[in-house]
């Protein structure tokens, strides 16, 4: 009998280990900054607004896989704090541009000011849903985050004064404390900035104590509760600080898209970050960076190659979660789950 | 313990519990108590309602009647995550770990529950040696120390028993509850879980079930007889080896 592998569970002890388990994120941010350059090179500007909806929404499949890989929480509401976020720019911004203020505040068009607190908004929309909905759990919870999705799409198609339906268009000029950071390269390069720093925040977080709390109550919260902590509170915490990164990543949305429309605040949207988290790999926190690429790449080529084109991406999905039960990211070295959702 | 009787006041005290699911009385009109230091055994037949008991005493489940206190104090109502904190360690007699884990990461986690502080955001908490060196010495008094960077999953069904044990004690517990630590277990690795326990007894004080009478009569200073719910006997090996209505109720075929 050959000896059982000595794995250890605190891997990267040196800086040489911590290059070994992340190498192929580092390489793909790598590649992803390349983006505007190729784009200049081949005079396609398309690519650039293509990868910038990748990186955007890369950055909600990490946020949400940190509840969904790492805490077991299939939340399929992630959309709604995306959208919270995204409507939170635009109403400031198209107060700032009609004068008139919301009930006692005057509108903005200063990202410095309007990006934290659509981040601090979709935060509390976090921690409001979050207390009741983490009172369940299993198929219940995926029931009621789907439930709350649907109350706020339907809040802001009702919301006329914003769009209604037909979403708001931002007219102000939109800039960070003076800066302009609404031309298209400079734009990517600030949302690729924030995909980097939340991957280093969230790979801290889920190593530390209040990470290694979440990964065991996924792993098994009635142990997690005998030796003596309440799982409760830890879930919210990471529910709410999951919700802030997403609304983050909403603002972004709504500043690069210069729009937003209930359609991001879709269910069906709350079902694509799951899939790229899933489809990515849940095991590792930069394992949806490459889901999220990867489908947005395939919704943007296949359809040009057929009008059918959802037969072929659904076949591709199967295949890659059939064949890579760790996602994409299992491509480069299996890891255990990270904090076995299965169990 | 500056009293000059230990015994005038037991550290696990438990009178006139009840527990009822659905028409079938779990727990009838129990009243037991376990003393500073003693290991106390509780033994019954299949369905006498031993589990039962050890979650209404560490709080999964909640009595219909009846007080459990610690100390002196009333802990009836508190949740299991505060019991814990009172003192109440638990191992499972269906192995409970963390699976995914290594063997350090789940004593560490253990002993992480115990000092509080899980809102801490950015350190490595498997580097931090104010988790990793008690984790350590708990690990070590288990026997597992070779086993320590395993995966859980990965351990032998007698090692993970173990490892139940090793999280029950990093969590510093003024009472042990052990649900049949040595299920399932061969012969081999009964025995040696004997030998650990043995080094427990007197440093610790335990509420042991189990099954393996070998076991208990070699452990056990007092043991306690539930059948159907009810504590019909308890005293030490020798008198509830004698005892006729435990041969009767139990033990069966004399012993």
């Amino acid at each position: 009998m050959p000896e059982p592998m000595k794995h250890s569970a605190p891997e990267a002890s040196s800086f040489a280990g911590a290059l070994k388990s992340t190498w192929p994120i580092l390489v793909a941010l790598g590649a992803l900054a390349l983006v505007p350059t190729i784009s200049a090179a081949i005079d396609n500007p398309f690519l650039i607004r293509l990868f910038t909806r990748a990186v955007i929404f890369a950055i909600v499949a990490v946020a949400l896989n940190f509840v969904l890989g790492f805490g077991a929480m299939v939340s399929m509401m992630h959309a709604a704090f995306f959208g919270i976020g995204a409507y939170v720019v635009a109403i400031l911004a198209f107060h700032d541009f009609d004068g008139a203020p919301l009930w006692i505040f005057p509108g903005t068009s200063n990202l410095a000011v309007a990006i934290p607190l659509a981040v601090l908004v979709a935060a509390f929309g976090a921690l409001l849903t979050g207390v009741v909905s983490l009172r369940t759990s299993g198929a219940y919870f995926i029931m009621i985050t789907l439930a709350f999705n649907q109350m706020l799409f339907y809040f802001f198609v009702a919301l006329q004064k914003y769009g209604g339906d037909d979403g708001l268009q931002i007219l102000a000029d939109l800039n960070f404390a003076g800066l302009n950071i609404s031309k298209r390269v400079t734009f990517y390069y600030v949302a690729l900035g924030v995909l980097a720093a939340s991957l280093i925040f969230f790979g801290r977080l889920v190593n530390s104590r209040f990470g290694v709390i979440l990964r065991a109550t996924a792993q098994n919260e009635r142990r997690v509760v005998a030796l003596g902590i309440s799982p409760l509170r830890y879930k919210l915490a990471a529910f709410v600080i999951s919700g802030a990164v997403t609304g983050l990543a909403g603002a972004l949305w709504a500043t690069g898209q210069q729009f937003v429309s209930p359609s991001d605040v879709s269910w069906v949207r709350s079902a694509d970050y799951v899939v790229m988290a899933v489809l990515g790999g849940m095991a590792r926190t930069w394992g949806p960076v490459f889901g999220a690429v990867v489908i947005v790449l395939l919704e943007a080529l296949l359809p040009s190659a057929t009008q059918f084109w959802q037969l072929p991406f659904g076949i591709i999905v199967i295949l890659i979660v059939v064949y890579l039960q760790g996602g994409l990211a299992d491509l480069f070295g299996r890891a255990r789950p990270s904090s076995g959702g299965g169990r | 313990m500056t009293s000059p009787n230990p015994e005038a006041r037991p550290l696990l005290e438990v009178k006139g519990l009840q527990k009822r699911f659905a028409g079938i009385v779990a727990t009838n009109d129990l009243s037991l108590d376990v003393r500073a230091g003693e290991t106390h055994a509780l033994i019954g037949p299949n369905g006498a309602g031993k589990t039962t008991l050890i979650a209404q005493l560490q709080g999964e489940l909640t009595p219909d009647a009846g007080v459990v206190s610690l100390n002196g104090r009333d802990i009836t109502r508190e949740p299991a995550h505060r019991r814990a904190h009172l003192g109440i360690a638990r191992s499972f007699q269906i192995t409970s770990i963390f699976p995914q884990f290594s063997v350090l990461a789940n004593v560490a986690l253990a002993v992480q529950a115990q000092q509080g502080h899980g809102f801490k955001f950015f350190r490595e908490a498997w580097k931090d040696s104010a988790l990793t060196i008690p984790a350590r010495e708990a690990i070590d008094r288990i026997g597992l120390s070779d086993r320590a960077d395993i995966y859980a999953e990965d351990l032998s069904h007698g090692e993970r028993r173990q490892l139940e044990l090793a999280m029950a004690l990093a969590m510093k517990p003024k009472l042990l509850l052990l649900d049949e630590p040595m299920a399932g277990m061969g012969r081999r690795d009964g025995q040696r879980m004997t030998k650990i326990l043995q080094g427990l007894k007197g440093v610790y004080s335990i509420l042991l079930v189990e099954h393996d009478m070998d076991a208990v009569f070699a452990l056990a200073d007092r043991i306690s007889v539930l059948v159907a719910g009810r504590c019909i006997a308890t005293g030490t090996v020798e008198a509830i080896r004698n005892d006729p209505a435990v041969k009767a109720a139990y033990l069966g075929h004399g012993s």
